[in-house]
This record gives C-alpha cells, sequence and structure tokens, in this order.
C-alpha cells in the first residue's frame, strides 16, 4: 500500500510528528503519575485509562487534522486523485495509516504497564481490553477527525471542528452531566445519552468488560464516519 | 508485499474499443463536455478528439475553461454532461483505466513539500502500480536523466526552485510510459532555456502518446503542436493547425489573431 506507507512515513518526516508523540506521552504519564499512580497503591493502570479519553480529544484530532486538509489546501488531491487508486482505497489507506501512527503512540505508555508488572501483579487481562479499548476509541475519534478535515482547507479548523465533536460525544453521557440534568430530565434519556458516550464505554472496556455494545458502538461509528468521509472527498 | 499476489487469476478485461479502420489511433475522444459550478458553466460542450502523434495545444484566456476541461478528461471532475473516452474507457464508468494510461501534470505542479524528489517519485511509480523493484529503479533513472533531477534528487521539494519543481511534476507525469499526456502549463514559471528543454522532451515523446497541453505562450504552440484549439467562455473556438490559425490574418502574429478572436466574444 503505497498511500499507507507515504501518509505513515510522513508523520516522520518532519518534526511535528515527535512533537505530537513527546507531548502526548509527557500528558498520559504526567497525569497518570498525577493522578496517584504510586499514591493508590494498587496494581493497576486505572490511573492511566481513567483521563485517557480526555487526552486521546485532543490528541487525536491533531494527529487527523492533516489527512485531507493539508492535500485540499496544497492542490496534491489532484495528484492523489489522478492516480489509479480508488476513493475507498485512499479513505481506509489514510485512515490506517494515522491509526498505526496512534498506535505507536500508545505503545509508548507500555512504560508504565511494565512498570506495574515490576512493582506488582496487575491483571494483565484487564490491562490489555484497557488498550483495546483505547485503541477502538482513537479509531472513533480519528473517522471523526478525518471527515472535518475532509470537509475544509483548514487544517486548525477541522482540529477544531473535530475536538469539539469529540469532547461533546464524551460529555453527552459524563456522571457530571447526569447530576446536572439530573432533576429536569427524564431518567430514560440520561440512559440514552449513556449508551452513545465515549466515557462509559470505555470505562467499562478498562475495566476488563468487553461488551458487545461498547465493540459495535466503537466500530458502526468508525465504519459510518468512513463512509461519510468517502462521499464527502467523492462529492 | 508484490501487488500481483492477490491478483484476479483471470485475463484482464480487453480493451473495448472497435478497431475499425482509421480510428485505432484515437486516443482521446471527448464529446460534449459540459460542467457546471453552480449556476457558472465553466465548459459548455467541448467536444474533440485527439490521435496518437498529436500534440495539442489548448489555448484560452484565463478562466476559459481549459483546465477544467483537463480535470475532466483525468477523471478529477466529474462532467455535468457529456462524456469523455480515453484508449476506449468511459472515464465515468471506467475511472480506474482511464487513470493508468494518463499522465497528469497538474497546473500547481503539486507534490509533497517534505518528501525528497526520489521519494516523491518512487511512491508515486507504486501507486501507479510499478512494483518489481529493478522495473522501479529503471523507471526513477530514466525520468531523472529525462528532467535533469540528478543534482537534486536528494533534496526535498520544498527546497526546490520553482523550474525544478515543476520539472519534478513532468517527472512524476512521465514516470509509467503513459499513452495519454495531460499538462496543464507544462512551461510556466522555467527561464527560456528550461522552456526549451521542456518542449524539446515533450516533442521527443510524441509519436508513441497523445498529448495535450495548456498554455498562455502563443510561440509554444508554434513551436511543437501539430493541433491548436482556442476555447474561450467554456466553448471551443477554433480547431484547426496552427499553420492554418496563422493563415485567418496574414501578416499578423499567432498573438495578434488570438487577441482577436477572443476579444470578439468579450465584447459580444
Amino acid at each position: 500500500m503505497p498511500i499507507f506507507k507515504k501518509e505513515f512515513l510522513g508523520y516522520f518526516r518532519s518534526p511535528v510528528g515527535y512533537v505530537i508523540l513527546a507531548v502526548f506521552h509527557i500528558m498520559v504519564i504526567g497525569l497518570a503519575l498525577y493522578s496517584g499512580y504510586y499514591s493508590r497503591n494498587e496494581a493497576s493502570l486505572n490511573s492511566l485509562f481513567r483521563p485517557l479519553p480526555w487526552i486521546l480529544i485532543v490528541f487525536i484530532p491533531a494527529v487527523g487534522m492533516r489527512l485531507w486538509a493539508e492535500e485540499k489546501r496544497s492542490g496534491s488531491i489532484e495528484l492523489l486523485f489522478t492516480l489509479p487508486i480508488s476513493p475507498r482505497t485512499a479513505v481506509v489507506a489514510k485512515f490506517l495509516a494515522a491509526l498505526a501512527f496512534i498506535g505507536i503512540g500508545l505503545c509508548l505508555t507500555f512504560s508504565l504497564a511494565m512498570t506495574t508488572g515490576y512493582l506488582g501483579n496487575p491483571d494483565w487481562g484487564v490491562i490489555f481490553s484497557g488498550y483495546i479499548g483505547a485503541m477502538l476509541t482513537a479509531s472513533a475519534f480519528l473517522s471523526i477527525t478525518a471527515v472535518c478535515s475532509a470537509l475544509t482547507k483548514n487544517q486548525v479548523i477541522a482540529f477544531v471542528i473535530s475536538v469539539m465533536i469529540c469532547l461533546f460525544a464524551t460529555l453527552m453521557g459524563s456522571d457530571w452531566l447526569a447530576q446536572f440534568l439530573g432533576s429536569s430530565a427524564p431518567t430514560a434519556l440520561l440512559d440514552f445519552l449513556r449508551l452513545l458516550s465515549f466515557e462509559q464505554h470505555f470505562a467499562s472496556m478498562s475495566k476488563g468488560l468487553i461488551d458487545i455494545s461498547a465493540l459495535s458502538f466503537y466500530l458502526v461509528l468508525t465504519l459510518a464516519c468512513l463512509g461519510i468521509n468517502m462521499i464527502v472527498i467523492e462529492r | 508485499m508484490p501487488r500481483g499476489a492477490f491478483a484476479f487469476p483471470f485475463p484482464r478485461k480487453p480493451n473495448t474499443w472497435d478497431p475499425t479502420p482509421g480510428t485505432q489511433n484515437k486516443m482521446v475522444t471527448v464529446d460534449r463536455l459540459v460542467k457546471d459550478y453552480g449556476t457558472l458553466r465553466a465548459v459548455d460542450g467541448v467536444s474533440f478528439t485527439i490521435n496518437k502523434g498529436d500534440i495539442l495545444g489548448f489555448l484560452g484566456p484565463n478562466g476559459a475553461g481549459k483546465s477544467t476541461t483537463m480535470k475532466m478528461i483525468t477523471g478529477f471532475l466529474t462532467p455535468t454532461s457529456g462524456t469523455a473516452t480515453v484508449d476506449g474507457f468511459d472515464v465515468a464508468k471506467d475511472p480506474i483505466e482511464v487513470k493508468k494510461r494518463i499522465g497528469y501534470l497538474p497546473e500547481s505542479s503539486a507534490a509533497y513539500p517534505e518528501m525528497t524528489v526520489v521519494e516523491f517519485l518512487t511512491y508515486v511509480a507504486e501507486a501507479r502500480g510499478i512494483a518489481d523493484k529493478d522495473e522501479l529503479n529503471s523507471r526513477l533513472a530514466d525520468v531523472i536523466v529525462k528532467c535533469h533531477l540528478d543534482s537534486v534528487k536528494y533534496r526535498a521539494i520544498e527546497n526546490l526552485s520553482k523550474g525544478y519543481r515543476q520539472r519534478v511534476g513532468v517527472a512524476q507525469a512521465i514516470i509509467h510510459d503513459p499513452q495519454v499526456l495531460i499538462l496543464d502549463e507544462p512551461t510556466d514559471g522555467l527561464d527560456p532555456n528550461q522552456k526549451h528543454e521542456v518542449r524539446k522532451l515533450i516533442q521527443a515523446m510524441s509519436a508513441d502518446k497523445a498529448i495535450i497541453l495548456s498554455t498562455h505562450i502563443l510561440e509554444e504552440v508554434e513551436a511543437i503542436c501539430n493541433r491548436v484549439i482556442i476555447i474561450d467562455q467554456g466553448k471551443v473556438l477554433v480547431d484547426e493547425t496552427p499553420a492554418a490559425f496563422k493563415a485567418r490574418k496574414p501578416g499578423a502574429t499567432i498573438d495578434e489573431v488570438f487577441r482577436e478572436l477572443t476579444n470578439k466574444t468579450v465584447l459580444a
């Protein structure tokens, strides 16, 4: 896959990729330590996973904003779509390349998992499912970002809009909102919102629970956004 | 993994073009092509055909619809109505087959600025399905020589001068040895020597290809094209040989004939 190769290596052709990875790493580990990785005295990555969705809300759009916006701005999209490549291949290849880059970012946080393994005796199954959940959340956010990026020539606009959408989608089912609306909204509505929320699904996965509803939520959302991406690009 | 690993084990779809005598050289057929941008009709019923060996000069004022027509032939834009056929394949129905046969130089000579010349050309070659390492290297060496890129091949494209960038654009357009070459202002931004080089290159390749190039420079048409099409406000005004075009007004330069033709429609 030449496009995959080009996009993936593209992250390392300029300093931007390294900067994004470094900032992500510092934020994740920093927050994990700050929120009591040591002081809680438990062999788990809870303090890593709990703040993770909030970091991904910023990290993923930063990775994905360039996917289409840059091609449109520089005019190289003309080049891309006069190559004998179908739009579907291009959409999927770009998505997977960015996802692979995010995968590297997540792999860097294994350092904390290893530390945990050295210090204590964690449940590796829980950690594994947490990483699966993180990857699925990342792919859903990334597909949203890809759509935003395809809609505009401007990377900054793509970034801001996708951060807003990801933030909104995460907040929708948070306990914070439930408390806020608790007295005025019907319980059914709150339950429905929780069903659509990233935070709730991710929380269950980081506790080691891979349930069908969470899996299908992520997969359907990702595929739907890639479909929209294709339509926007073909337009 | 080689691209052929998952290839469908059946012969490729044959060329559907019927080689009746006298038509087998027809490489590009454009039939009543129309493109609307909202209420603006950018291209209005353009028709022409090009044979192998032709170099067609596409002339017209800015905004006349030259680039739009070219983009529709490459399959980048979808026509509002009308058809474009390349080597017997309809752009709307078999875009991939058409794109395989075309080499295209976009107007902005767009590329990926952070890639080096070799990286960029390798990417284009791979995306064009040249998977074999030896073949890829020989193609690469070939276009680097043809376009005089040897001295800059390991430099990032963003650090190149406009002339070199333009030549990188030409190099990516010819790397797969296409049957049809579409060049949007290939000599734009080049100095006179470089213009001469690019023209020589185009002429040298023309024997077994059909070439369409757009330009503002009228001598260029006279120098290398064997057909000229003038397009204004989306319509074809003239489709003839450069000699016949010049003979429209004896004694006048090709510039003067052009001005007269395109000004008339503005006033009318």
